[in-house]
């Protein structure tokens, strides 16, 4: 049998307990758990749902680098972290993620790094739909005003490096 | 420190002349090869047979003689690595016309000199290929007991060796040319203005700026950043490449690739998942 991906994509709600069952192995004494949810504003505008696209076979290869990475680097048992896409309402379970091992310290810090790692490498886009009618792509939609204005006054062309380190998230 | 090594000591018999001189867009592949080193090395050596000392292409530059005749490139190597023995090398065969400024970064990203060289597996039979390799100065005595020993092969060497070994950026850039027809069509490749097959994936806002998940065109563009300039003017896209990152065929790739006939190349604007 294969053995499951590390990283999975999930058309439907993602359920905590199935997700966690995987994870629970008798050598384990600790388990750490995050769950993303999608909020009701964000950058002060009242959000009303999101569509979440992915990249999916890149979404997954590189999530299953964090993963393996994360294991690798902390030591932990198991590993497993799921994400959304599609439609989303507000309380919605956006991305989930689990690591178990012998002890809890390890557990926490490889869960903060996959969790973390996740929203700045893994191919996968927001769109948030606001209270006032618009929509916009997080993250995107700031470095497409700052095109704009370039290609208008290239002779003000600012400078546009940045390395989207920032992140509007849920979490 | 690294330096660099350009193998051009071979007798080209299948091509019939001389590969160091032969020529793309106006520059020989030996000046190809050298201009690729040259940023990335502290000097760069020819490697040439005791009798090729004086040939015009090759005599301008500072050359390595084979200390054994007969031994092929395994002999230029040897060579390199007892004339500066503390150094590690880069070595080019001279005949790789597709190898890119991106292919060679990559591999010097890799590099672990706790290895005794640094190589990349070839795209077709996942064995090493030596003749776009790091090779560190450990590695001068084990390859004096290989060519004591009777063999020749260097990828033979690196096979049997510590070496580590990655899979390929780019699945052209170490394609060698040894005919006069491999010659011919590479040459048809790398001519500006020849065009190519690919598919092309727009994601998030570059999808509904185009108007379209992806589509399937010719382009003369022969780097990802070529293709995303003609596509942004023709689509109207909104986002700068410095925003973006480029895959093609599956994996995140780098701008620079050249690209292949049937690649797949996909911009993804910034992330946004969790």
């Amino acid at each position: 049998m294969h053995e499951p991906p590390l990283f999975s994509l999930h058309e439907s709600a993602l359920e905590p307990q199935q997700l966690r069952a995987r994870l629970q192995q008798s050598a384990c004494g600790g388990f750490v758990a995050f769950e993303g949810w999608v909020r009701d504003h964000n950058e002060g505008r009242r959000v009303l749902r999101l569509e979440y696209e992915a990249f999916a076979p890149l979404a997954v290869r590189e999530g299953g680098r964090i993963l393996t990475e994360a294991r690798e680097r902390f030591g932990v048992q198991h590993v497993h972290c799921a994400h959304r896409i599609g439609a989303l309402g507000i309380g919605d379970i956006a991305v989930w993620v689990g690591v178990s091992a012998a002890h809890r310290g390890e557990c926490f810090e490889a869960c903060r790094y996959i969790i973390d790692e996740v929203k700045h490498r893994v191919p996968i886009w927001k769109k948030e739909h606001y209270e006032s009618g618009d929509s916009g792509w997080v993250n995107c939609e700031h470095c497409a005003a700052v095109a704009q204005r370039a290609g208008q006054a290239p002779e003000q062309k600012h400078e546009h490096a940045h390395r989207h380190e920032h992140s509007h998230s849920h979490a | 420190m690294l330096y660099g090594l350009v193998l051009a000591g071979g007798h080209s018999r299948r091509m019939h002349r001389d590969k160091a001189v032969l020529e793309y867009a106006g520059r020989t592949q030996l000046q190809r090869a050298l201009e690729l080193l040259a940023p990335r090395v502290h000097l760069s050596f020819v490697s040439v047979r005791a009798d090729q000392r004086a040939e015009p292409a090759r005599a301008g530059h500072e050359l390595i003689v084979d200390l054994t005749p007969g031994l092929g490139p395994i002999g230029g190597i040897q060579a390199a690595l007892h004339a500066q023995p503390q150094c590690a090398w880069l070595v080019l065969a001279c005949d790789l016309p597709f190898l890119t400024a991106a292919t060679l970064d990559h591999l010097l990203a890799r590099r672990d000199p706790r290895h005794l060289a640094t190589a990349y597996r070839s795209s077709y039979d996942g064995l090493p290929e030596p003749l776009c390799a790091i090779f560190e100065p450990t590695c001068r005595a084990p390859i004096d007991q290989w060519i004591e020993s009777g063999q020749r092969c260097p990828r033979e060497w690196l096979a049997a060796s510590d070496a580590l070994l990655l899979e390929p950026l780019e699945s052209q850039a170490l394609e060698n040319v040894n005919t006069p027809e491999q010659y011919a069509s590479a040459l048809g490749q790398l001519q500006p203005g020849a065009s190519r097959r690919l598919r092309v994936r727009y994601f998030a806002l570059l999808r509904e700026q185009a108007g379209r998940a992806d589509e399937e065109l010719a382009s003369a563009a022969r780097t990802p950043l070529e293709l995303y300039e003609e596509l942004r003017a023709r689509h109207g896209l909104g986002l700068a490449p410095e925003a973006l990152r480029v895959a093609i065929n599956d994996d995140f790739g780098d701008w620079r690739t050249l690209l292949s006939e049937g690649d797949t190349v996909a911009f993804l604007p910034p992330v946004a998942g969790g």
